[in-house]
């Protein structure tokens, strides 16, 4: 029966392979979700942690039935309630969706010419996107304080130039922001694009270009549609982290700068309002579930 | 136009032998290639070569990858540009001309259908460039489908087609323009034997039918010959023969064109004569005579070849009458049956193969003629041609 032992052997091998994947997913995102759920549905107090009920296992299932009874949704409530949350949503909506425009704007040209540069010189002008991941994300974005704040590098040189009598006051404001978010996600954008850009096969433009139709008309004909997966996935990558962005708000953004990152903080930390905080993210969380259903759903028609 | 003419049932013959407007003086070339060089950094893919091509002619280029049949046939619908020379097409100078103002439409190797659009889409995406009216555009896409006979599969997408209906679309778009030349590049060579050969004669009638003139490029002898009426054989950029398939085959001009077309036996040697409008050949080695009537292309004392076809070599077990002229004698090396024929390899004294086919007119029971068996080779005076180069 060696052949039986050995074939479960490989049906358990095979069981182990899938299903490492999945517990990596239970552990590290399944388990703290419903942490972060859990608190949500709690009740802010003085005490650490600071919030009730805080769940005792070990006393038995019916005081921990007592305990979940206590859960309530008033955080929830209470969003709908202060302006300040849904007003933060929607400026990070807004952030997120004319950031990712711009780099879409940005990053289509900048993929297309890598597309169509020699073929010695891709790789090089694809390790040139990738070359910023190698410093640190929040090293960069101080970086841009240097450039941007009003005795910066950028108001020096014009200044030194002419251009200007007065240093601009580009920082900190929401003008800033919008310039960080391009800057730091405009590699999200051009690797996916650049992707789709280098598959297209170039008889298809000259058959376009046989069939009478000139470059420019071929480009939004031809090209623009067969690199929409890549448009897609570009916007997704770049829309999903963008809508729940803190770390260039915070440093580049002026008080007036609302978005949704900034504001879970401030409650988390500032307030140390963990039940309203984890509700605020919980909520978050359900706003991309959707784009990033929208997009799973994309990719599945492009493996089509 | 011929397609008007062209009643149905009534076969192509009398189009097709009339037709040979290369031997009229008074003929206007319609394509006209003057002096042609094209480089490519230190490679010279076309190399000073002129060409006329006539109207509703359907003309191939051939030779092997690399030859520069692609390259001229891309500098007619402008994707190539010539480096020096000039494209003529029906009195009009292409050179500068973007390949979107050309009056010609190319049916490209891997077909080139717009992934993105289906069929009639595809069909139509010329004729909504030249901006005609929506009715006109619904009317010829439909006669299209027609054509093709792909009226069923007007709203599938690409992906969703065989290879032949690809193909069928791919030249039912580049008809759709009515354009003044079609060029096919490769355009069977990804369809299955039997649907490349059924394909050759549909092809040949569309171009009958429509009066249009098509430019086909292939490295594949047997279609240039089913479907062309001249055949250019080219090689390192320079047209080595331009003749008819049958002229092609039955004189050609040189080794390269005998041995790419089809099989051929070729024996070296000397003229020693060309009295009477027939050339002796002195073969090398066996000191076999050879006899050709020939026009005058050989002179006495030349370094030549003797070219045979094998279908053209009779086997036999019985020396000929006279075994000194027109006849070689060997033992049988090898048999490659094929079913309709059997091509016998016989080893001659000097190691050199001579190949001679037999048609098999009765089924095969018994070989009379098998391996080892010492054979005699022979053909007529007209069997062959005397080729200098």
């Amino acid at each position: 029966m060696a052949l039986t032992d050995r074939s479960s052997g490989h049906s358990r091998l095979r069981w182990l392979v899938v299903a490492i994947p999945y517990l990596w997913l239970i552990l590290l995102f399944l388990a703290p979700f419903l942490i972060v759920v859990k608190i949500s549905l709690s009740t802010s107090a003085i005490a650490m942690p600071p919030y009730t009920p805080a769940l005792d296992f070990t006393a038995g299932l019916g005081a921990l039935w007592e305990q979940i009874k206590e859960f309530t949704f008033d955080n929830y409530v209470f969003l709908t309630e202060d302006a300040l949350y849904w007003e933060s949503y929607l400026s990070s909506l807004k952030i997120a969706v004319i950031s990712t425009f711009l780099v879409l704007l940005i990053g289509y040209p900048i993929a297309y010419g890598m597309a169509r540069a020699r073929k010695e010189w891709r790789t090089t002008l694809l390790m040139l996107v990738i070359l910023p991941f190698w410093t640190s994300f929040l090293i960069r974005v101080y970086a841009w304080i240097g450039i941007l704040k009003p005795e910066g590098l950028l108001n020096q040189l014009l200044l030194y130039l002419g251009v200007i009598s007065e240093p601009l006051n580009i920082m900190p404001s929401t003008l800033a922001v919008y310039i960080g978010i391009v800057y730091s996600y405009l590699p999200f954008m051009i690797l996916p694009l650049y992707a789709t850009l280098e598959k297209l096969d170039e008889t298809l433009l000259e058959a376009a270009a046989d069939l009478g139709c000139p470059p420019t008309q071929a480009f939004w004909k031809i090209t623009f549609p067969l690199s929409l997966p890549g448009v897609i996935a570009g916007c997704f990558l770049v829309f999903i982290p963008a809508m729940g962005e803190f770390v260039i708000p915070d440093l580049l953004g002026g008080s007036d700068t609302l978005m949704i990152g900034k504001t879970l903080w401030a409650e988390f930390f500032s307030n140390r309002d963990w039940p309203v905080s984890s509700a605020v993210a919980v909520v978050l969380l359900a706003i991309l579930v959707v784009p990033i259903m929208l997009f799973q759903r994309a990719q599945k028609k492009a493996a089509e | 136009m011929a397609g008007k003419s062209l009643s149905a049932g009534k076969s192509l013959g009398p189009i097709r032998r009339a037709f040979a407007p290369w031997n009229d003086p008074a003929a206007k070339p319609f394509i006209q290639f003057q002096n042609v060089t094209k480089n490519f950094g230190d490679f010279t893919a076309v190399d000073d070569l002129s060409l006329n091509i006539y109207e509703r002619e359907f003309f191939a280029l051939l030779g092997p990858s690399g030859c520069g049949k692609t390259t001229l046939m891309r500098m007619i619908a402008g994707f190539e540009e010539p480096t020096s020379g000039h494209v003529m097409l029906d009195g009009q100078d292409l050179v500068g001309v973007p390949p979107y103002r050309r009056p010609t439409n190319m049916m490209f190797q891997s077909y080139a259908l717009f992934p993105h659009m289906n069929v009639w889409d595809n069909i139509a995406f010329g004729l909504k460039q030249d901006g005609m009216p929506k009715p006109e555009i619904a009317a010829r896409v439909d006669e299209m489908l027609a054509l093709v006979k792909l009226e069923k599969f007007a709203k599938r997408k690409p992906h969703q087609l065989s290879g032949g209906q690809k193909q069928r679309v791919a030249l039912a778009r580049s008809l759709a323009k009515k354009p003044k030349v079609l060029l096919l590049d490769e355009p069977l060579g990804a369809l299955d034997k039997k649907l490349r050969e059924e394909t050759q004669f549909e092809l040949i009638d569309l171009q009958v039918k429509l009066g249009m003139t098509f430019v086909i490029v292939t490295h594949d002898q047997e279609e240039a010959m089913t479907v062309a009426d001249r055949i250019a054989v080219m090689d390192q950029g320079k047209i080595v023969q331009i003749a008819t398939p049958a002229e092609i085959y039955e004189q050609p001009n040189s080794r390269y064109v005998a041995d790419f077309i089809g099989d051929i036996n070729l024996l070296e040697g000397h003229i020693s004569s060309t009295e009477g409008g027939v050339a002796t050949l002195d073969c090398v080695g066996t000191g076999a005579k050879v006899q050709v009537i020939q026009d005058g292309g050989a002179k006495l004392g030349d370094h030549a070849w003797f070219a045979v076809r094998p279908e053209k070599v009779t086997i036999s077990l019985t020396p000929p009458a006279d075994p000194s002229i027109n006849a070689v004698t060997g033992e049988v090396w090898d048999i490659a049956y094929l079913g309709d024929v059997s091509i016998y390899h016989v080893r001659l004294a000097t190691g050199a193969t001579v190949k001679a086919t037999i048609t098999n007119t009765t089924r095969l029971v018994e070989r009379p003629i098998t391996w080892d068996d010492k054979v005699w080779l022979t053909w007529s005076r007209d069997g062959g041609v005397v080729l200098t180069r």
